[in-house]
């Protein structure tokens, strides 16, 4: 009991709440740093899934690139970045952008090549154009699975950015790193509790905005949607 | 370029080869790290999803409990953990077992759910016990499934080793090259560290593979 006390005053101590090492600062860095690494993540990985599934080419490639990317450890990617790159944000954006990637483009690809091909008959049929059909047609069907790749890429991004601390990055990991290098267990536990709830609280808030991004008729008729928190998770993300 | 080799180099051979033995030594912890993990969580997530399967309203649960459990990254799971268990083994197994339970139970269940329904009932009119019929005619039948997620438990645990060399030599297996090499900055030790972890993942999901095309001949025939 005595040890919870400790964390709840670490908590409740202000001087953990104010400048460069204050909860609020970390947890900006840890946000930005994610939302900037799931966008560019996404612009990239986006058009690639979404292009090979529209042409139904690189299906190898799309499908086993989450494979390849869940054999190399992240930890390993992040000292190799840090070696290339040098110190600060970058090794950790780079590491981040680039496991983002695998999910978007698998679950996109999936996403594109799962609609019916009797709708993108039926639309070459009435005149569509490729564009037309794809942007028309394919792509609103094929949206859920693309938003569900998203998602899975970003919620793994917000966990792994805690990761960042081990090369000399900050986010909210700063404080775990930090408290086993002291032996500090008070400072470690407060901030594992602080890592473990953004990151279940990204995959919770994603899936609540996604379930209200579904048409209400839409909502549960799809297994593969997966607007229910966690239930996606063990297709395509990887823990970190 | 080997000429040139030192200790600045990415590889430098002459510590490879004066290091060989704590090479081999980390290999085996790592090796052993993730048996432990794997066996421990198939054991654990056997009966969580046939638990799920006889009594479907508790599929929620236990893929929310399980889901929220691999939603916790491990250097956070490592965090919380450290109070109770300290630099241990343990800390690290239960780390690492946390994260194959969601993977586990989801193709389990998925397999079991696989097997068509003629096949359970004539399986039932030839007289078979429910748990005769689990063992002789379900699991065989759900086998692929399950090894797929054995595969991903796996490739992903060994992944997840090496940062468990946080925990000083109880864990991490080929994680403690890479972590010298970011101490010392030092880059030997860490791409001696990656390339073999990244060897080792792709030797144990090949040799599943392998192991599942032994246990299910009838799945290799070629149609027609």
């Amino acid at each position: 009991m005595h040890f919870f006390s400790q964390v709840l005053h670490w908590f409740l101590n202000g001087d953990h709440w104010r400048g460069i090492d204050g909860v609020p600062h970390r947890l900006f860095e840890h946000m930005s740093m994610s939302a900037e690494a799931a966008l560019t993540a996404a612009a990239i990985a986006l058009p690639i899934g979404i292009g090979l599934g529209h042409a139904g080419r690189g299906g190898v490639l799309a499908a086993n690139l989450t494979n390849v990317g869940r054999a190399i450890p992240s930890f390993a990617l992040l000292v190799i970045m840090l070696q290339l790159v040098g110190i600060g944000a970058w090794p950790t954006y780079v590491v981040l952008v680039v496991l983002a990637i695998p999910p978007i483009v698998t679950n996109a690809y999936a996403g594109m090549r799962g609609v019916d091909r009797e709708l993108v008959d039926a639309a070459r049929g009435m005149g569509m154009t490729g564009g037309q059909t794809l942007w028309q047609v394919e792509f609103p069907v094929a949206l859920p699975l693309v938003m569900a790749g998203v998602r899975t890429a970003t919620v793994q991004v917000v966990a792994t950015a805690s990761l960042g601390a081990l090369v000399a990055w900050g986010g909210l990991g700063r404080y775990i790193v930090n408290g086993i290098a002291s032996r500090d267990n008070v400072e470690v536990f407060a901030g594992a509790l602080l890592v473990a709830i953004v990151s279940i609280a990204t995959e919770i808030g994603f899936a609540a905005f996604q379930r209200l991004m579904t048409p209400k008729p839409l909502r549960n008729r799809h297994e593969s949607t997966k607007n229910v928190a966690f239930a996606g998770l063990a297709e395509a993300a990887d823990p970190v | 370029m080997l000429a040139a080799n030192g200790p600045k180099s990415w590889i430098w051979w002459h510590w490879v080869r004066t290091h060989e033995a704590r090479i081999w030594q980390l290999t085996r912890q790592h090796i052993e790290l993730t048996m432990i993990a794997v066996v421990i969580g198939l054991a654990i997530s056997f009966p969580l999803a046939l638990l799920a399967r006889r009594w479907r309203w508790l599929e929620s649960p236990i893929v929310g409990v399980t889901g929220a459990l691999y939603t916790i990254p491990s250097l956070a799971a490592i965090g919380l953990l450290l109070p109770l268990t300290g630099l241990s083994r343990t800390t690290a197994e239960i780390v690492l077992v946390s994260y194959t339970l969601l993977i586990l139970v989801r193709n389990i269940v998925a397999g079991l759910d696989s097997v068509p329904p003629d096949v359970r009932d004539a399986a039932r009119g030839m007289g078979f016990s429910p748990a005769r019929m689990l063992v002789r005619i379900e699991l065989p039948l759900a086998l692929p499934a399950i090894v797929a997620g054995l595969r991903i438990a796996t490739v992903t645990t060994i992944g997840l080793v090496t940062i468990t060399a946080l925990l000083g030599p109880a864990g991490g297996g080929l994680g403690q090259l890479i972590y010298d090499g970011l101490l010392r900055d030092f880059r030997t030790p860490l791409v001696v560290g990656s390339v073999l972890s990244v060897v080792l993942a792709v030797l144990a999901d090949l040799g599943l593979v392998g192991l599942q095309r032994l246990a299910t001949p009838w799945a290799n025939r070629r149609p027609g």
